[in-house]
């Protein structure tokens, strides 16, 4: 009787693998990297793992165009059964997580040269966390989002403890791991109870369920809500869930920062899209002053606490928490201008940052540990060059014209007061100011401060060399020519998209009830 | 018959649970473990819930007590601890105050709760079929692409388990004692 045959045979959904090559692409990768890496030498002198994993990135990038054009002509593509719909900003976000890997990929071969770590695992890892990424910007079921996040996370735990040689690295892959577990927690809590307010995992399926029923009580959605924007805060790392933040940065290998403040960064703001602004579209009234609140707190955390670091490292996770705020008031605008500003910030941070933690890489010299702010004293005169990207990063994390966080900042500020967030807008305007002396402290330091005498010169790998110059390059160019990017988060976001331009059913009022 | 089954899961289940606090051996708490969890499973299939009987047998009381035995035993399980000893302080008084909330919550929902035992309309059960079944056909039909991304879990689970266990004997690089500090590498020219 337990195990009755089944009376008819089952439908199975069907799969089209065009739609998910992306993500299929980056998991056959990895798992084929494994099994080179039994052949290929652990140490040689060609980096055959790191151009093996720059490979396995660049091709979802490439398998990505048709999907752009398919997606932008026939609208999204929903496959296996509702739970993924690859639209304009799954592609998207799904190259801005690859370009972020392929960047990680260049500092990290250097980088684990000089540590006397090489090998396949952290590419493998890489990778596999990029998967879970993508996974996420394409979900459309709560429970997808979930494995999408575990994915993703779980393989970072391991990359920020993989310099097992230093005590600091096993401590932040600790404190994250803990952190990060409770948080999931939180999500996971968040999940059951949504589906209990609504019967459903699948996000399209929540949008239409509120959009067409008014519920007598809603305290358990609201609740749902409430703690799905603590799981998706703690990744994203907005505050109040930002503690692990500094902690964690500080002590992780430092290309493995730059992937966490670029990818899973651009993941965790897919997964708040697709279920604040997709799916709990009719219920904007009641998350949208929760994520207003929550972006004024990491504003200012974000750039208030890094005017007392000293460490460059923790400084640059500061900022990094306040430009989390930065792109959550995209997100609280809710409209097309509003996503359609995050998906610029994205692109464009994923560059700015990974170029940032690349010279914090470099400069850390072995061991990892030189990072004190002193460590970049007359930094312009042993080495010129690396200063002015660093020079160029910084200035583009502060918001100068002529870089292309000018321009973030620019569209998320105008989304803001397009929606008529007013005060808003302020608190962002103030925290930039405060962020701008945290920036113009290192520019001085490397460019005012002279050298202690026998301070050490870099020579740059010729990886990290190529991962500078496409950052600087990247940093400058969107800035001066956004035009093209501008244009393609139109294409992104347009029609069907993520944004609900239309509220079907007034559902608020019954919000109170 | 469902009066008969109920009472004996409920006595293997508080058994379980005096004996996983008042053993004085760690491995005899560890398996007392198995008896609680063991029990619960009972009484899950008393009320038809087959699937979580199945996971709570093979996860619980499989993967993560053998676990807690594979921590006992790595420890020496020689080392009995003096159970009078509180580790933090109160903690005692402190889990008879939870414990008592806690069931008294539980009392007032039973007995002021709206609760029917009536199957809830809203879930999609389909009361003719087991809920193996259901599950199963879930697992293939809606949620076939997140039952097969878990998958990758299991992968990074493996990879990442083995990096982190390599290279354990080696001198950490960052707190190094203080004749073996690491001669600077070739990048460095000054």
């Amino acid at each position: 009787m337990l195990f009755a045959a089944a009376p008819e045979k089952l439908q199975t959904p069907g799969v089209e693998f065009s739609a998910l090559l992306p993500v299929l692409i980056l998991l056959g990768g990895a798992v084929l990297l494994m099994v080179l890496g039994a052949l290929l030498p652990r140490r040689s002198r060609f980096p055959w793992h790191a151009c093996f994993a720059m490979a396995t990135a660049g091709a979802p990038i490439i398998s990505a165009i048709p999907l752009w054009f398919r997606t932008r002509d026939d609208g999204p593509l929903r496959v296996v059964a509702d739970a993924v719909r690859v639209d304009g900003l799954t592609v998207f976000l799904g190259i801005v997580i690859a370009s972020g890997v392929i960047l990680t990929c260049l500092l990290a071969d250097g980088y684990l040269r000089r540590e006397r770590l090489e090998g396949p695992e952290a590419y493998v890892l890489l990778l596999l966390s990029a998967a879970g990424g993508v996974i996420m910007a394409g979900a459309n079921d709560l429970m997808v989002i979930f494995l999408g996040l575990e994915i993703l996370s779980i393989a970072v735990y391991v990359l920020a403890g993989i310099h097992v040689r230093r005590a600091r690295s096993g401590e932040a892959a600790l404190k994250y791991f803990v952190l990060g577990a409770f948080s999931s927690a939180f999500l996971l809590y968040g999940i059951a109870l949504v589906y209990g307010a609504t019967g459903t995992t699948n996000l399209t399926g929540i949008r239409s369920y509120l959009a067409t029923n008014i519920l007598t009580n809603d305290i358990t959605l609201l609740a749902g809500f409430a703690l799905l924007l603590v799981g998706l805060g703690f990744k994203v790392a907005a505050a109040p869930f930002h503690a692990w933040t500094p902690d964690v940065y500080d002590g992780s290998p430092s290309p493995v920062v730059a992937y966490m403040a670029s990818g899973v960064k651009t993941a965790g703001f897919a997964a708040i899209l697709r279920v604040f602004v997709y799916g709990f579209s009719s219920y904007q009234t009641d998350w949208k002053p929760i994520v207003y609140v929550v972006a004024v707190i990491t504003l200012l955390v974000g750039s208030v606490l890094a005017v007392s670091q000293t460490n460059v490292k923790r400084m640059l996770a500061y900022s990094s928490i306040s430009h989390a705020g930065f792109i959550l008031v995209g997100v609280q605008a809710a409209t097309e201008r509003g996503t359609r500003a995050v998906l610029f910030y994205l692109a464009t941070y994923t560059f700015t940052v990974a170029g940032s933690f690349g010279v914090a890489t470099i400069v850390g010299r072995t061991g990892d540990n030189a990072h004190a702010l002193s460590d970049y004293k007359g930094l312009a005169k042993r080495a010129p060059l690396l200063a002015f990207a660093f020079l160029v990063f910084l200035l583009a994390q502060a918001g100068v014209p002529f870089t292309s966080g000018f321009l973030a900042k620019f569209y998320v500020l105008g989304a803001a007061v397009d929606s008529r967030s007013f005060w808003l807008a302020l608190v962002a305007m103030l925290s930039s100011v405060i962020s701008a002396f945290v920036y113009l402290r290192v520019v001085l330091t490397m460019y005012g401060e002279d050298a202690e005498d026998g301070a050490p010169t870099f020579t740059v790998p010729a990886g990290a060399r190529i991962a500078l110059v496409a950052s600087v390059v990247a940093t400058i160019g969107l800035g001066i020519i956004p035009g093209p990017l501008w244009d393609a988060t139109k294409t992104a976001v347009r029609g069907d998209g993520v944004v609900a331009t239309t509220v079907d059913t007034p559902t608020q009022a019954s919000s109170g009830g | 018959m469902e009066w008969f089954v109920f009472v004996a899961g409920a006595i293997i289940c508080l058994a379980g649970a005096i004996g996983v606090v008042t053993s004085e051996n760690p491995v005899h708490s560890a398996l007392s473990l198995v008896g609680t969890l063991f029990g619960i499973a009972v009484l899950f299939i008393a009320q038809d819930a087959e699937f979580l009987a199945a996971v709570q047998i093979i996860v619980y009381a499989g993967a993560i007590v053998v676990l807690f035995l594979f921590v006992i035993m790595l420890l020496g399980v020689d080392s009995s601890e003096d159970i009078r000893v509180e580790p933090l302080s109160g903690q005692r008084t402190w889990a008879g105050v939870a414990g008592v909330l806690l069931a008294g919550g539980l009392v007032c929902v039973v007995w002021f709760g709206q609760t029917t035992g009536a199957r809830s309309t809203a879930a999609r059960n389909d009361p003719n079929l087991p809920n193996v079944t259901q599950i199963g056909r879930l697992i293939f039909t809606d949620y076939l692409w997140a039952f097969e991304i878990t998958s990758v879990l299991l992968v990074i689970a493996v990879v990442g388990a083995v990096t982190l266990a390599r290279h354990r004997h080696e001198a950490l690089v960052d707190e190094p004692p203080a004749d073996e500090i690491p001669a600077p590498a070739e990048e460095v020219a000054s």
